[in-house]
């Protein structure tokens, strides 16, 4: 089949990428998570007012809860600051239909289609029913049939079609096969829903047995709103639960339509996050609608025996630790960042590193010696440090540190790091190049030398593009931990300019799948460690911190873990008492 | 827990244990069989060391959910003692069967130190406890005498197959492994099945 596909390097080439193929006239798809929204939304806020040829979904996932992101931002509210429908898939199976039928959609209002799906619908598997594939049957061109069709040229005219394109999508989705009634003609309470919402609550109906007086409103389309639809079953209750993730997107604007229709529909008691039967934060799950439909009906359920519940607790609450994420054994980001604090500490002046999002996030916690201050978006880290660096005027003179990784490099850093450079700020960027994309799926990306598809492609040198922006660029190996510290050390008081340090060794999870041997066997000399009665207060488990090292309480001393053990061999070089033994293998 | 829809079962274990692997070949093998699954699983950060979990549901009926509410989990694999007892608290019910390996993955907090790990008196009381029925396997003994740790989740596999818990079959299990896996990794995962399958069908 005639599909082509890239990984872009950051989300807003992405859309434009997309947006080329659409304007060409041929269909394009594509995805990204809730931050990258926010990256590709300058494009997006325009391409919006010039609308699309070929058909265009833009698919959104959300993460609530944040369980894999640094912010837990319902997207909802783009599709309506940018005027475009919106849909919301509940399963795997809706998902494929949906993003077909957005395709249609997409072409007939001539507008992007938004698909926002979240973690229990995208990190989830089913069952799919396949539909026979489509051949392309349009060749691509590029051919404007209006002035200006896909430039600002009259703003105001575009905007005006753009509500016309809302208004006609609203039209559709007062007849689209995703929203669906279940329940009684007269619920007692209807619970209007979207997205994961609805399995929740359906299986929460099921759950109280309330099949006979609570009805459920399932709503793919929830931007327009289908608002005859939603008035039809409004009408025919006096109680409405909102069941959605996260924040309360479809309750606000339900409350809006009432507000205009109220004459006709009466009183209506709302509940939902407003009136605090919902959480407003957080992962939704089928206990919360259980639990809301319990207080609002008054029913009784306990998700679990309360006998059951107090002996499980009796028996494990005591014995069951907390897990914290941290890096991994053999990591090479532990092994730079504790280079790092020392390299900070022997400079002694108060400096800091600034950091952003990938698996060396975890260094702002104790697996990463808490090196990392600030992280918010990708590639924010350097251009903080960038403004960091410039603030020597107001008295700042604290050296300034900033780490990403080689993926976020080309996202987002690249910018921040010419905006150094320009404006002569005075920093020092750590490139962790561990040759990977390690957080979210090891995806290649531009210094890999591979394509989306795994065809061979060329490779950005780090290097070389750094030093073309005149700065002072050292490599080192993290795993050489007196090389690495002594380079920082010697970049971070080579004071004014940027500088850049690329801290090269590849993602222990990418030597493991590659099959690389490791490199060294590493044991715990029993004779040598001498535990508690050392003067290093167990430096290596309690500190350094790696999976693989453990304090072994029995002999009250250190040992391997074989089976987490990677082989790297850094520990051997922090044990002041040299009891790490690693021998070559 | 015979003929349960939907059959609820909930595979934990640390993040890089192969829990998301082992799930992906159950769901796979249950559609080929005529049932629908839904699998909610955890990504991303957790993976790194974390505690991990998958929701299967699986059902003749209908698609489900993919998360199985309190208290309502049928059968739990556990790679890793802790983490199976975390779940157990949370999702168990007096017929719940849990199967879990019985190698402890050291949360930090004890690798360091400042915490115990429960002993194995501890772990046996509470998973007799609380379920219907426990069964505590060397799962990544039996990896490393094959050869290499990893093979840990597929020795849990082929422990659950055999307990006869789920509606499938060895061969149907051992199908969708010659199905999924390179070539020449299919011998190393098919024994490692296989022992997992023997170590519950000897007692």
């Amino acid at each position: 089949m005639d599909i082509y596909v890239e990984w872009s390097v950051n989300e807003k080439v992405a859309l434009e990428a997309a947006a080329a193929a659409s304007f060409a006239g041929v269909r394009a798809i594509v995805a990204m998570k809730q931050n990258g929204l926010n990256v590709a939304s300058d494009f997006l806020m325009n391409l919006n007012l010039t609308g699309t040829v070929g058909g265009l979904v833009l698919v959104v996932c959300d993460d609530p809860s944040g369980l894999s992101s640094t912010n837990e931002q319902d997207t909802r509210p783009a599709a309506k600051w940018a005027e475009l429908p919106l849909l919301e898939p509940a399963d795997s199976q809706e998902a494929k239909e949906m993003t077909k039928w957005a395709f249609e959609l997409s072409e007939e209002i001539k507008n992007v289609c938004l698909v926002r799906s979240v973690t229990r619908v995208s990190h989830a598997r089913g069952d799919v029913r396949l539909g026979e594939p489509m051949s392309p049957t349009r060749e691509a061109k590029f051919a404007p049939t209006m002035l200006g069709q896909f430039t600002p040229l009259f703003v105001t005219i575009k905007h005006n079609f753009l509500h016309q394109k809302v208004s006609k999508a609203r039209e559709i989705f007062e007849s689209s096969p995703f929203n669906w009634y279940t329940g009684p003609k007269w619920p007692e309470l209807l619970i209007i829903t979207c997205g994961s919402g609805w399995h929740y609550s359906l299986e929460a109906v099921k759950a109280l047995g309330l099949e006979d007086s609570v009805g459920i409103l399932k709503l793919g389309t929830t931007w327009p709103l289908p608002e005859k639809l939603v008035q039809q079953h409004l009408a025919r209750t006096n109680k409405v639960l909102t069941v959605e993730e996260v924040d309360p997107f479809l309750e606000g604007n339900l409350k809006e339509l009432v507000g205009d229709a109220f004459p006709a529909l009466g009183p209506l008691t709302f509940y939902g996050k407003r009136s605090g039967h919902m959480p407003t934060i957080g992962e939704l799950d089928p206990d919360q609608v259980i639990g809301a439909l319990s207080s609002i009906l008054n029913r009784e359920k306990a998700a679990v025996e309360p006998d059951y519940a107090k002996k499980a607790q009796a028996l494990t609450g005591g014995i069951v630790q907390s897990r914290m994420i941290g890096f991994c054994a053999g990591c090479p980001h532990r092994a730079t960042l504790w280079s790092v604090k020392n390299a900070l500490k022997l400079d002694g002046r108060g400096g800091f590193v600034t950091g952003d999002i990938g698996c060396y996030t975890m260094g702002l916690g104790p697996t990463g010696f808490f090196q990392l201050k600030t992280v918010q978006a990708m590639g924010s880290g350097a251009g903080l440090a960038s403004g960091f660096g410039k603030l020597g005027k107001l008295g700042f003179n604290q050296p300034v540190l900033t780490v990403c990784g080689d993926s976020t490099f080309f996202h987002a850093v690249i910018p921040a790091l010419i905006n150094g450079v320009y404006n002569q700020s005075n920093f020092t960027l750590i490139i962790l190049d561990n040759s990977a994309t390690a957080m979210t799926g090891f995806q290649p990306h531009p210094g890999t030398g591979v394509s989306a598809v795994g065809e061979p492609a060329p490779t950005v040198d780090l290097e070389g593009l750094c030093h073309s922006l005149g700065t002072r660029v050292e490599v080192a190996d993290p795993f050489d931990l007196q090389d690495t510290t002594d380079k920082l050390l010697d970049l971070m008081q080579d004071d004014g300019g940027v500088r850049v340090l690329i801290s090269k060794r590849k993602c222990g999870i990418v030597r493991a799948k590659e099959e690389e041997k490791p490199e060294y066997k590493v044991r715990v000399d029993s004779e040598k460690c001498r535990g508690e009665s050392c003067g290093c207060n167990r430096l290596c488990t309690r500190i350094f911190q790696c999976p693989g090292l453990v304090w072994d309480s029995e002999s009250q001393k250190a040992k391997i873990d074989e089976v987490i053990c990677t082989g790297c061999g850094v520990c051997a070089d922090i044990c002041p008492a040299s009891a790490i033994i690693r021998e070559v293998v | 827990m015979e003929g349960a829809d939907p059959l609820n079962v909930i595979v934990t274990g640390v993040g890089g244990q192969g829990n998301v692997l082992i799930s992906q070949l159950m769901g796979s093998a249950l559609v080929r069989t005529g049932h629908h699954v839904t699998i909610g699983e955890t990504y991303g950060a957790s993976q790194r060391g974390g505690a991990v979990m998958s929701h299967l549901r699986i059902s003749r009926e209908a698609q489900y959910g993919p998360l199985i509410p309190h208290g309502q989990a049928n059968v739990i694999l556990g790679l890793e003692p802790v983490e199976t007892l975390r779940v157990l608290g949370q999702y168990g019910n007096p017929d719940v069967t849990v199967i879990t390996n019985s190698r402890p993955v050291y949360p930090l907090a004890v690798a360091i130190g400042t915490a115990q790990y429960p002993s194995v008196e501890e772990i046996v009381k509470a998973l007799e406890e609380l379920s219907s029925k426990a069964w505590l396997i060397n799962a990544t003994d039996i990896a490393l005498d094959l050869g290499a740790s990893i093979l840990t989740n597929i020795v849990m596999a082929g422990a659950l197959v055999g307990a006869g818990v789920l509606p499938l079959a060895p061969e149907e299990f051992e199908q969708e492994l010659q199905e999924s896996l390179p070539a020449d990794r299919l011998d190393f995962n098919l024994k490692a099945f296989r022992r997992g399958l023997a170590e519950v069908k000897a007692r």
